[in-house]
Parts: C-alpha cells; sequence; structure tokens
C-alpha cells in the first residue's frame, strides 16, 4: 500500500476526515507501518500510552480482563483507529489489543501527533468536534439510559 | 637510564640553562665563527688591492703569490676570482653556523618543553585547581617558541656580529683613524640610551605576556561554561569581560608599538648621520690627497656593511631580554610547592603492597587550615575489604586519595606492610595500587588501549623489525637523549602481559573480556562491537567464525519461522528494505567516490545508468520525489526537526528544488543544467520501498535497477575493483559492521518484532558458535572520544573500575568510583568485584551508605574524622551514625 492509499485510508477515520490530504500526507509519511504477527499485541492494558495506531490490514482483538481471565470484547477490522485516548492524554492503556490474524498498522507516534496537533489548528479543531461528538453521544446514550430506568 | 632533565630542577636563568645543557655546542659554534672572521677581514681588504693595484696600479707585470708573475688584466681577473670564492667562503661559513645555532636552539626548545611537561605531570593536584590549562598549555606550546631561537643564537651571534662589527671597525681605523672614529661616534649614545627605553618596553612585554595568559583562560572557561553561559543569559556579560582584557592588550600593545618605533626611529636618524661625516671628511681627505680613493671607497663598502651586524647587535639585545623576561616567567609558573620529587616520579622498585594498611594521624590541610582530614588512625590487616561511608564534605574522599597517595599527606603517614608510601617511587605506587575516582578520565584511544593502560609502565617488547626500522629507532632515540628527553620507544609495544597475569595477547583479551564482566561493561562491549569492523585479513579466523554464524543465523530464522524480519540480500532480487542506492550498487563502498551521496557525480555510475537506459527514468522519479517533498514539507518553518528526521530534501535546499520544478513545468526536462540534474538523481538513490512508501519503485523499475546492478559489477574498472565490497554470501564484508555481515540482509521495515528478536537471535548464535569474544574483541577497538565522551558516565566509570582491576592491585582504591551506575548495577558490581578481589585488600568509599553491609571492615567519617570504625554488624546497633547514614537511603 503506498502512502496516496495511506491517505485515503485516514480520510475515513472521523477523526481526521476534516483535515486537508496534504496534511494526512504529512502525518502517513512519518508514521511508520508496522506488522504484527498473530498473537502478538499491539498493547497491553496499563502500558503507558506512547502511539496510536490505524489498522491497514487483518484484524485486532481487544482484551479485557475478566474474572474468568481474558475475554474478547470487540474486534477491530480495517480502518479501526485504536489506542487514540492514550496519545491525547495521560492515561495507560484501558485494554490490550492483539492480533488476531497478521496485522498490519499504522503506528502514530503521540510525540508526532502532538507536534502536528500544535502545527495546525485546524487538525485541533477537527479532533475537538470529533470529541465534542462522542461526548454528545455518550451524553445521549446516558440519557436514554436513565431514563429507562426510572 | 633517565636523563638529566628528568632529574634536575630547571635553571633558575636562561643563561645557566643554556650553558649547562648546550655549552659543547656553543663552544663548536665559536670556535667556526672565530674561524670565519679572518675570511671576513680579507673580503674586505680585498676591493681595495682591486681598484688600487689592479685597475689603478701602474707597476706591470706583478709577482703574485707562488711566484706567479701577471699581467694586468690577468692580474684584475686573478683578484677578482679570489673575491668570488671569498664571497662563497663567507657565505659557506655562514650556512654552516645558521645550521649549527639553529640545531642547537631546537634541541635546547625540546628539552625546555620536555621538562616543563615532565614538571607539569608532577604538580600536585590541588595545583590543577588553582591553574588552569588554559594558561598552561600556551606556556609550554608557542610561548617557549621564541625562546629556541634564542637560545641557538645566545653566543653564536653577538660572537659573529660582533665579530664582524670588530672586524670592520679594525678595519676602517687600519684606512683611517679619523673616518673610524667617525664610523663609531655616535654608539656609545646608541649604547646608552637605546637599552634605557628598550626596559620600559620590556616590562610592557611583560605585561603582555601575562595579560594573554588570561584571556587565554577565559576563554578556555567559556568553553568550558557554555551550557552555563546560554542558560543564565549572560553572554553579554561575559563579552563585556573579554572585551575588557581585549582593550587592556590593546592599551599594551600600542603603547609597546609606539615605543618600539620610537627607538627604531631614533636608530635610523643616528645611523644616517654617519655617512654625512665620511663623505665631508673623507672627500676633504681624498681631494687633499691624504687618503687614497680606493681607500674610501672600501670604508663606505665597509660602512655599508657596518649597518647589518650593529642592527643585529641592537635586535639581539632586544631578543635577549624578551626571551629572559619569558624564561623567568614560565620557570616561576612551573614550579609550585609540593611537586612530586622526580626520582620518586620514574623511580622503580620490586616491592609488593601486600600487608597490614595502617594510618597513623593521617592529616590533610587545605588552604592553609581547612582539615579535611584530620588525624585518622586506623588499620587493617591485609586482604581485608573495607568501605568508607560519610556525608559528603566528610573527608571520605580525600582520604581515598591520601592512600592512593594521590595527595600528600600534610601530616601523618600511610604505611602497607610497615613501608611508608610518602618515600615509594610511583614504580611500585602505580603499579601496586589500583584506583578509579567517580569521575575517571578515558583517553581518546580505544578502549582496548584504555583498558591496558595500567599495563604499560614501560616498553617491554621491541615491534622494529626491519633493520631499517630499528635504525631509524636508534636514530630517533639518540636525538631525544641529546636533547634531554626520555628515551622509551612509544612505537615499541608497552603491554606487560605478565602484570596481568597472563602470558600473551589471546590470553589477555580473554581476562579482559573476564574483568569486562565483572564490571558489567561486557554487554556495552558486544553491543559496540557489532557495530564496528574487522578486517578479514588480518583476522582471517575471526571472519570465517562470522561467516559460519551468518549460515546459522539464516537457519535459526528459517527454525523459527520469522524469515520475514530479515530480507537477505540476493544478486537476483530487488530488496525491498535497502535503499535503491544499495541495490544498484549491491555492495558496500569503501571509498569516498562510491559513497551513496556522492554516486550522482561519480562518472562510472552515471555510466552504468545509462548502459541501463536508468539515468533519465531516475532524474524523472527524482522530479516525484521532490514534488511531493515539496508538498510535505514545504509548509513548515525551517527549522522545524520533521526536516532533518524525514525529509530528503534539506529546508535550506528545498526553494533551490522550487525552482528545478519551476523550471521542468515551464520549458520541459531537457532544459534543466547538469547540475539540476545531478540534485535530482540523488532523491530516488536515498528511496527505500517499505520505509517511505511512495509507491514509485514498481516491478518492472525493480527488475531495471537489478539488471543494472548487474551491469555495475560486469563492468567495473580494475582501478575501482577495491572501491566496493559486493555483497557475496559466501566471503566476509570488511566495510560493512559486523552486525551487518551476521545478517547479511536489510531488517524489515516496520515488523514489530524485529527490534527484540533479531538482536536477541544474533546473541544466541553468537555464542553458540564460541564468537562472543571475537565481537568482544572488535568492541574494544571502539574509539572512546576526547575524554571518553563517546561512552556514558556509567560506562566510564566501569571502564574505570575494569583498568583498575585489570593490572590486578595489591590494594584497591575505589573513590564513589561506581556511583553513575544504577542500584541494582552497582550491588552487582560491588559483589563481582569483592569476589575478583578476594585475599586483597580493598579501600571503597561508597556513595551508598547501605552497600557497606557486605564489607568486612567499615569507616564512618564525619568532619575528616572517623567516628565509627568496625566490622558492619558490630555498628548496625541504634545511635549510630553507621545506622544513621544506612537508614538515610
Amino acid at each position: 500500500m503506498s502512502l496516496k492509499e495511506e491517505v485515503e485510508l485516514l480520510q475515513r477515520i472521523p477523526f481526521f476526515a476534516q483535515i486537508e490530504p496534504a496534511k494526512l500526507k504529512l502525518l502517513a509519511f512519518t508514521s511508520e507501518r508496522v506488522g504484527f504477527d498473530p498473537g502478538q499485541v499491539l498493547f497491553k492494558k496499563g502500558d503507558m500510552g506512547d502511539a496510536a495506531y490505524i489498522i491497514i490490514e487483518g484484524e485486532a482483538e481487544v482484551l479485557v480482563d475478566t474474572a474468568g481471565g481474558a475475554a474478547v470484547v470487540a474486534t477491530l477490522g480495517k480502518n479501526a483507529f485504536v489506542g487514540e485516548i492514550a496519545i491525547l492524554c495521560d492515561v495507560p492503556r484501558t485494554a490490550t489489543v492483539r492480533a488476531k490474524d497478521r496485522v498490519v498498522a499504522l503506528r502514530i507516534a503521540k510525540e508526532l501527533f502532538m507536534r502536528l496537533v500544535t502545527e495546525f489548528p485546524q487538525m485541533a479543531i477537527a479532533i475537538m468536534r470529533e470529541l465534542a461528538h462522542r461526548l454528545e453521544m455518550t451524553n445521549q446514550r446516558l440519557r436514554e439510559a436513565l431514563s429507562r430506568t426510572t | 637510564m633517565p636523563p638529566d632533565a628528568l632529574n634536575g630542577e630547571l635553571e633558575p636563568t636562561i643563561y645557566r640553562f643554556i650553558l649547562r645543557h648546550s655549552w659543547r655546542d656553543q663552544i663548536v659554534v665559536l670556535g667556526v665563527t672565530a674561524a670565519s672572521l679572518p675570511f671576513y677581514y680579507y673580503s674586505l681588504d680585498l676591493p681595495k688591492t682591486i681598484v688600487n693595484e689592479a685597475i689603478l696600479g701602474k707597476e706591470f707585470p706583478q709577482k703574485w703569490w707562488f711566484g706567479l708573475v701577471l699581467d694586468q688584466i690577468p692580474y684584475l681577473m686573478a683578484l677578482c676570482g679570489l673575491f668570488l670564492a671569498l664571497v662563497f667562503i663567507n657565505g659557506g661559513f655562514k650556512y654552516a653556523i645558521n645550521v649549527l645555532q639553529n640545531r642547537t636552539g631546537e634541541r635546547m626548545l625540546r628539552r625546555l618543553r620536555f621538562s616543563l611537561y615532565s614538571r607539569l605531570i608532577r604538580f600536585p593536584l590541588g595545583h590543577f585547581k588553582k591553574v588552569s590549562s588554559g594558561e598552561i598549555i600556551p606556556m609550554i606550546t608557542s610561548e617557549v617558541e621564541p625562546l629556541g631561537g634564542f637560545i641557538g643564537e645566545s653566543f653564536a651571534l653577538p660572537a659573529f656580529q660582533g665579530g664582524q662589527l670588530l672586524t670592520l671597525l679594525s678595519f676602517m681605523f687600519i684606512q683611517d683613524p679619523v673616518l673610524g672614529a667617525a664610523a663609531v661616534a655616535f654608539y656609545p649614545l646608541q649604547g646608552y640610551v637605546i637599552p634605557r627605553l628598550q626596559r620600559k618596553v620590556n616590562q610592557l612585554g611583560k605585561r603582555r605576556v601575562r595579560t594573554v595568559r588570561v584571556l587565554a583562560d577565559r576563554v578556555n572557561e567559556s568553553t568550558a561554561g557554555i551550557c552555563e553561559i546560554r542558560t543564565n543569559d549572560a553572554a553579554r556579560w561575559q563579552m563585556a569581560q573579554i572585551a575588557k582584557i581585549l582593550g587592556t592588550i590593546y592599551d599594551i600593545r600600542y603603547e609597546i608599538f609606539q615605543r618600539k618605533f620610537f627607538i627604531k626611529f631614533l636608530n635610523n636618524f643616528i645611523n644616517q648621520l654617519t655617512p654625512f661625516f665620511f663623505y665631508s671628511i673623507g672627500g676633504y681627505l681624498v681631494i687633499t690627497g691624504e687618503l687614497s680613493a680606493g681607500a674610501l671607497v672600501a670604508v663606505l663598502a665597509a660602512y655599508k656593511d657596518l649597518a647589518s651586524p650593529w642592527k643585529e647587535l641592537l635586535d639581539f639585545y632586544q631578543r635577549k631580554e624578551d626571551s629572559r623576561i619569558k624564561y623567568d616567567q614560565i620557570i616561576e609558573q612551573f614550579a609550585p610547592d609540593g611537586m612530586l620529587e622526580a626520582r620518586l616520579q620514574l623511580g622503580e622498585g620490586e616491592a609488593s603492597l601486600v600487608g597490614e594498611l595502617a594510618a597513623t594521624n593521617l592529616t590533610l590541610v587545605e588552604d592553609e587550615q581547612d582539615r579535611v582530614v584530620d588525624g585518622v588512625t586506623f588499620s587493617v590487616p591485609a586482604g581485608t575489604h573495607v568501605a568508607v561511608i560519610g556525608t559528603s564534605g566528610s573527608g571520605k574522599i580525600e582520604l581515598a586519595m591520601l592512600l592512593a597517595r594521590l595527595v600528600a599527606p600534610s601530616n601523618g603517614r600511610v604505611t602497607v606492610g610497615g613501608a611508608d608510601l610518602a618515600t615509594m617511587p610511583l614504580g611500585i605506587i602505580g603499579r601496586r595500587i589500583g584506583y578509579a575516582g567517580a569521575t575517571p578520565h578515558l583517553f581518546a584511544v580505544s578502549l582496548r588501549e584504555n583498558l591496558w593502560y595500567g599495563l604499560k609502565s614501560k616498553p617491554v617488547r621491541d615491534t622494529a623489525t626491519t633493520e631499517d626500522g630499528v635504525r631509524r629507532r636508534q636514530a630517533r632515540l639518540a636525538e631525544a637523549r641529546r636533547a634531554g628527553n626520555i628515551d622509551l620507544d612509544p612505537d615499541a609495544d608497552w603491554v606487560d602481559y605478565a602484570a596481568a597475569g597472563v602470558a600473551n595477547e589471546a590470553e589477555l583479551i580473554e581476562r579482559t573480556v573476564e574483568v569486562l564482566r565483572v564490571v558489567d561493561l561486557e554487554e556495552d562491549v558486544y553491543a559496540l562491537g557489532l557495530r564496528g569492523r574487522l578486517d578479514p585479513e588480518r583476522q582471517a579466523k575471526a571472519a570465517e567464525g562470522l561467516l559460519h554464524a551468518r549460515f546459522a543465523l539464516a537457519e535459526r530464522l528459517k527454525a523459527e519461522k520469522i524469515t520475514h524480519l530479515v530480507e537477505p540480500f540476493d544478486p537476483e532480487r530487488y530488496n525491498q528494505n535497502a535503499s535503491v542506492a544499495e541495490n544498484l550498487l549491491f555492495g558496500t563502498p569503501m571509498s569516498p567516490a562510491f559513497e551513496f551521496d556522492a554516486l550522482p557525480s561519480n562518472a562510472y555510475f552515471l555510466e552504468v545508468l545509462d548502459k541501463a537506459g536508468l539515468r533519465e527514468d531516475l532524474i524523472n522519479m527524482g522530479a516525484q520525489v521532490a514534488e511531493t517533498m515539496i508538498e510535505l514539507f514545504a509548509g513548515l518553518p525551517p527549522e522545524h526537526e520533521f526536516f532533518e528526521q524525514f525529509s530528503f530534501i534539506s529546508a535550506n535546499d528545498l526553494p533551490e528544488y522550487q525552482a528545478i520544478l519551476g523550471r521542468i513545468a515551464k520549458s520541459g526536462r531537457d532544459s534543466l543544467r547538469e547540475e539540476d540534474r545531478r540534485r535530482l538523481l540523488a532523491l530516488p538513490l536515498k528511496l527505500i520501498a517499505t520505509r517511505h512508501r511512495l509507491g514509485l519503485i514498481d516491478e518492472a523499475m525493480q527488475q531495471r535497477i537489478v539488471e543494472a546492478r548487474r551491469i555495475f559489477a560486469r563492468d567495473l574498472p580494475d582501478y575501482a575493483r577495491n572501491q566496493i565490497a559486493f555483497f557475496d554470501i559466501g566471503s566476509y564484508n570488511p566495510a560493512a559492521t559486523l552486525q551487518d555481515n551476521l545478517l547479511f540482509g536489510k531488517i524489515a521495515y516496520g515488523e514489530a518484532e524485529a527490534a527484540t528478536r533479531i538482536p536477541a537471535l544474533i546473541a544466541e548464535v553468537v555464542k553458540g558458535l564460541e564468537l562472543r569474544h571475537i565481537v568482544v574483541a572488535v568492541g574494544l577497538d571502539f574509539n572512546v572520544g576526547t575524554g571518553g565522551g563517546r561512552l556514558s558516565m556509567a560506562q566510564r566509570q566501569k571502564a574505570a573500575l575494569a583498568r583498575a582491576l585489570l593490572k590486578r592491585p595489591d590494594l584497591l582504591i575505589l573513590n564513589e568510583a561506581a556511583s553513575a551506575l544504577d542500584g541494582t548495577a552497582q550491588v552487582k558490581v560491588v559483589r563481582g568485584i569483592r569476589r575478583l578481589c578476594e585475599g586483597k585488600t580493598v579501600v571503597w568509599v561508597l556513595q551508598r551508605a547501605g552497600l557497606a553491609r557486605n564489607f568486612d571492615h567499615v569507616l564512618v567519617m564525619s568532619d575528616g574524622r572517623i567516628v565509627e570504625k568496625g566490622p558492619p554488624g558490630e555498628l548496625e546497633r541504634s545511635g549510630t551514625l553507621y545506622k544513621t547514614l544506612v537508614a538515610a537511603e
């Protein structure tokens, strides 16, 4: 997959959808593409996050510890953006992500991402918009949940 | 045989120095000078004979030497021939005298510099706190330089020029006493006034030297304190300080010049007065017939010659004064109190330092009253491992330095087995005591040489093999002796295997590796080794082993099913993880002409591209790369770090490439200049398919590059054969690192596992084939840089520990020597060294008191005194300072 395709991929992710292609190209060019063999972890729960990943090919599983051991709570496929919370705020990883089959991902280093955000305000605005959108979604779900219980 | 410059004190005055060390040479020069004077006199007299007797003479034929009878013309020619011969002889004398005196001067300069250096390394350590290298270095290097010139001429010049002057004067007096008197009439005045004026200039000169030293010191300080200057915004303050010193130097120099030029003016004026008398008085005498015209011509010629020696003498007087002052000033700086005695510096002895270590009333007073170590008394039996702890400023650091005899005690003494350290030569102390401090110095040579530094007390093996080599070395050492330098061959092999308890180099390397393991440095050196190179011709066996490991590694990759982590070099295939340049060359450049950056201007390389029909396509690709780079990076500020990290084009060059693309857009690619094409060609050569993902190198292009690779190797001219080490699965590549040789391929980009698994696998294979010592040996060749700057502080400390351990000292003194290591490493290193030094006495000043727990004996220091001592078990009770210090961690 070439840089051009990576840019197209990035555009499909809500976080980056609003950002002009030239900036996305820079993001893609300065990011590393990483391959994971089946069973290898992208990151572990509790680790400090240093990068977010965009899955280019293959599937990855999100694992959460339960009383009966680790359980798969979700499966991520192509175009999934994972680990973004850890690069926006300094919190440890909330779950473990493991490659289900051969996974190729674009690794966006925290440092790089933050630098781009400070460099290009339009990127920060796009991210703000996306986060606000998510918050609104969460609120909505909360309202729905509350109205159901009462 | 220690040369006397090593033993003797420096002579108090420069003339004593000259006479003591070069009187023989001076006598020879004086002898030659004396021999030259009669010829000189005769050459003055001859013109008179030529004019009076040959040209104006009347009685011919004339009888000449050896009964020869000559007519006028032959007589004239004979005399002129004689004159020519005299010119030649006089020139020859001058040449011989110059050579002799300069040789003497250079030898004496060499001697002086050497004595200064040998004194420098005897300075008491405390003195280095007071004087800076900025002051000392120019004294040994530039300031003494003019002294050499002066020493050479110190006797010869006054003798020669004075002799000439006297010869000229006596010649003039013989011609005519009045004219002679006129010539020297002003000499007394000049001789009286000039030195008086000169004295003031000399004093200024002295001040200038001192001020320049201050300048050197400040500049030196600024380089050392550059971080402080920047972080405190002190540039203006520093500049103002320097400007002030420069101002002082300007004032001094300006005054010196003014005075010097005035002296010159006075001299010239007086010198010009004399001809006035010649023409007036001499002319009068010729007219009245009291003096022959020939005599006046000769006198005038002689007077013209007179100016030069007189001027030389006056100049010499100035130089003499300069040199005298300079010598005094330098000597003064090289005689601090408390210098190590010269006889101890190079003295030798075979004694060992085994036995009870005892300090009696050991006291060190600094700055006249500060009792840093105050009446310390203790004794421990041989083989005890002693820990010294205390807060900083407790005197523990200084105690260790006293025990290692780095510092001389103000009072009290240190004995080992009853023998006083104070009277022991360094030949015993330096070999039998191992010492490492907290900030050890490493020399800017290989790690190996640093580690073996303690084994180089003197040359042990001759390295000169040819007869010619032996002769050259003997000549070199003989000359060193003549200049009072040490006459030991620096090119010999100085590494004393016996001192390390081994028989040969191979064993010593083995032993070094062992010690490296003890100080926890072996891993690091191994890593350095993997990044190093070795010469397969000189180390055929090692190369063969590594080649073997290359195949073993490939097998392991297969067995572990991780072949996708390394893409091997295959002559038939394009390597996705290598750059285009690497793919084309398919080898490692061994000369600058074939470095990847130089390829766009390498004629042969371009020829190959043309043969493969690739040049235009690559230039086209370059234009595309440039376009992408401009698109990506043009919006960034030039100082942005992305340029350095990611861009193919530096921020500075970006506009240049923009202009090139502009030209292409306007008038097509054919309009490009040769230089533009070269610039564009440089870009795709750096492309790595998997890393840059620009999608510019498709399957077909890859095929064509592989084809070009084939042409490149096939048509390579003979001259370039040894400038590239081609990738060949069956041979060791001398230009590539050990790791690259083992991999024989490229680690795949973007494989999450590669970074951890490949090194681990390499380590396994290397260990399995018992090649680890080879890699470590290559790591030992790593140049540590100035002051060991290419190593981390912890690595430097470890290296210093290894250096102290390798010489197997009887007494090991470690002065917070592992303080930069992290906690676990410290514990490991302390344990390892204690085990290695079982039966030897060890004194370890610890920064972390907790480590003292494992030692046999503990000294607890406070305010320069030992406040508690005993086995750690005994001190482990409440209320002791020991307990407090240990608990404080």
